[in-house]
């Protein structure tokens, strides 16, 4: 049987988390398809195409595809079933939201942010904030699969001179009953959360949306990205898809830092996997420095100046 | 006043109190949830409280919320009630139902129902799936806001801004919808004391699976449960200097020396 992955790309280039997905598909040890789904993609398909460890690029092209919902896209991906015997998604915003929808159509579970593959049928994913670890057993005819991106990586393969087939799919267009209204872009130029080597994250105690620019002049010496405990979100001191934890996302670079966080298990669950975890914290009682590997009591606005001047 | 009279459907789900840290049992089946606080799931209780705004705002006219679950689930269905909604379901369930038998038991009470607006939690924080919604939409054959932090309802459409990774996403789409709630979207209520006395006289009925003619899925089976790697308290450093120096000499991380840019 096949594996069959749904790509997430911006239109000129496959979304890192599409890669690591890719990395995980390889441990099924089966031949590899990647749909991809969107507007002017024919390069992008090219470019797909040289990746090693993918058979077939299905794609399908369409203008109603730029901005792909899960009402269109699910119908047609659960129409390949028969074809495939996994079908992966990276645990992204669009994973979640399109996964289930395929899951149901085709009359089966979906598994949520797996963490291990331990064999074609059984695998590992948090549950309880990632207090507990479950193993399952999917026996469903097609399994549908979200990749917690943080637990695999990318192939590390050059690209192959031996191109994989692209394919277009013929598919009708679905009728979707969903129109388009606006999307608010939080423009960054500092490394994406989910890719980054370092995160510098602000706590509810950094105070104000103003006051982030302590974090984010270190984030900047060190060349980090900048993530957030669910209260500086809720506060509006920083933008939404930047909350770090159970219900944001899930983060493990080799270098962690929690300033002015308490460490609430929610928090953790979004952070604890990370090599290295520094806090910095006033309180020298704070939860989060019993996850830490380096605790630091200070007052952040002294402490994360100095270390940026210093560095 | 708006006089829209559209039918809302809650569902909400009996799990461990977020401020309870879940234990695994001894022998690895499954974690340990004798003695512990139970509560609604924050996200069921976010879109209990949306439900009840939109009653206030005159937009929505009735208010059922559903738990599937043993019979002590009925104590969140009462909680529900007390917050604002107008008639419980408990449908009987003993054993854990997975998302696509809950999408499959609401499919159901729909054909009853007829509601215009499905509110559900965006995941809850038992089994962290986030699914049910979605596989709900599927099987109504209806569109669906996940992650929703604001809502509004116009003249049978409602059109929803959703937390996307890369920040939001505002969709407008026809009625009947499924809409799953992300943190956001509104900071429920306390249930006065007179409510909550009212909720006891407030309709809860009871139906079984069979009732409702559903066979609970298979295909996912739980062979058992472990704790995570446990993370050793680190040391505990006197300065900022002490902090760079240490990082600079742990081999993991690569930390820029003064003066020169990352
Ligand atoms: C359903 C649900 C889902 C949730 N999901 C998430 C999630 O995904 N991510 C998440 O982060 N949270 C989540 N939470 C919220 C979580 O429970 C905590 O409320 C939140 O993480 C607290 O954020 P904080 O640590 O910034 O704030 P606080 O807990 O208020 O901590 C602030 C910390 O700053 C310290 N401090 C104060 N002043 C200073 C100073 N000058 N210098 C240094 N330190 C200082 C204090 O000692 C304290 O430890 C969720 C909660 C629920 C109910």
């Amino acid at each position: 049987m096949k594996t069959l992955i749904i790509a997430e790309h911006n239109q000129h280039a496959l979304k890192a988390a599409t890669l690591v997905t890719l990395g995980a598909a390889q441990q099924l040890g089966q031949p590899i398809d990647l749909l991809i789904a969107g507007h002017e993609i024919s390069e992008l398909s090219q470019d797909a195409a040289t990746i090693a460890g993918i058979d077939r690029v299905l794609t399908w092209d369409h203008a109603m595809l730029a901005i792909p919902f899960s009402e269109t896209l699910a119908p047609v991906i659960a129409n390949l079933r028969s074809q495939y015997s996994h079908i992966l998604l990276a645990s992204s915003s669009f994973g979640k939201d399109l996964a289930p929808r395929i899951a149901a159509l085709c009359g089966v579970n979906a598994l949520s942010d797996v963490i291990e593959i331990i064999s074609p049928n059984q695998y590992k994913r948090p549950i309880y904030a990632g207090n507990a670890i479950a193993t399952v057993k999917n026996s469903a005819s097609c399994q549908i699969l979200t990749i917690r991106t943080s637990a695999f990586s990318a192939p590390t393969h050059e690209p192959t001179a031996s191109l994989a087939q692209v394919h277009a799919l013929s598919v009708e267009l679905p009728h979707s009953p969903v129109r388009f209204v606006k999307q608010t872009l939080s423009e960054s130029s500092r490394p994406e959360l989910n890719s980054a080597e370092i995160i510098v994250s602000g706590g509810r105690a950094v105070g104000s949306e103003a006051n982030f620019s302590v974090i984010y002049d270190l984030a900047d010496k060190l060349g980090a990205a900048v993530g957030a405990s669910r209260a500086a979100v809720d506060a509006g001191y920083i933008a939404n898809d930047l909350q770090v934890g159970q219900t944001g996302q899930v983060v493990a670079p080799s270098l962690y830092l929690a300033v002015g966080i308490s460490g609430a298990i929610q928090h953790l669950a979004g952070m604890k996997d990370s090599k290295v975890i520094v806090a910095i914290n006033n309180d020298p009682e704070a939860p989060i420095f019993s996850v830490a590997d380096y605790g630091l009591v200070a007052d952040l606005f002294d402490a994360i100046p100095a270390m940026t001047a210093r560095l | 006043m708006n006089t829209n009279h559209l039918k809302a459907i809650v569902a909400i789900k009996r799990v461990i109190d977020y401020n309870v840290k879940v234990r695994v049992k001894a022998d690895l089946s499954d974690v340990d949830l004798s003695n512990t606080k139970m509560s609604m799931n924050p996200f069921c209780e976010i879109a209990v409280e949306e439900a009840v705004r939109l009653k206030e705002a005159g937009i929505v006219d009735d208010i059922l919320v559903v738990s599937i679950g043993p019979k002590n689930c009925q104590e969140q269905i009462r909680s529900a009630l007390a917050l604002g909604a107008d008639r419980g379901l408990q449908v009987e369930c003993d054993v854990s139902a997975s998302p696509l038998d809950v999408a499959r038991i609401l499919q159901k009470i729909q054909q009853e129902e007829g509601a215009d607006i499905f509110l559900l939690g965006k995941q809850s924080i038992d089994t962290d799936n986030n699914q049910t919604g979605q596989m709900l939409a599927a099987l109504l054959d209806c569109p669906q806001a996940t992650c929703a932090s604001r809502i509004q309802i116009e003249q049978n459409k409602a059109i929803v801004t959703r937390e996307v990774d890369g920040g939001l996403l505002t969709v407008e789409m026809p009625l009947p919808v499924v809409i799953t709630t992300d943190l956001r979207l509104n900071e429920p209520r306390f249930a006065a004391l007179p409510k909550i006395m009212q909720a006891k006289r407030k309709p809860l009925a009871v139906k079984t699976l069979a009732d409702l003619d559903i066979k609970l899925t298979t295909d996912i089976e739980l062979i058992s449960v472990s704790s995570p790697a446990h993370r050793q308290a680190g040391i505990m450093l006197n300065s900022v200097d002490e902090l760079i120096s240490t990082l600079r000499s742990d081999a993991q991380v690569q930390i820029p020396k003064h003066g020169e840019e990352a």
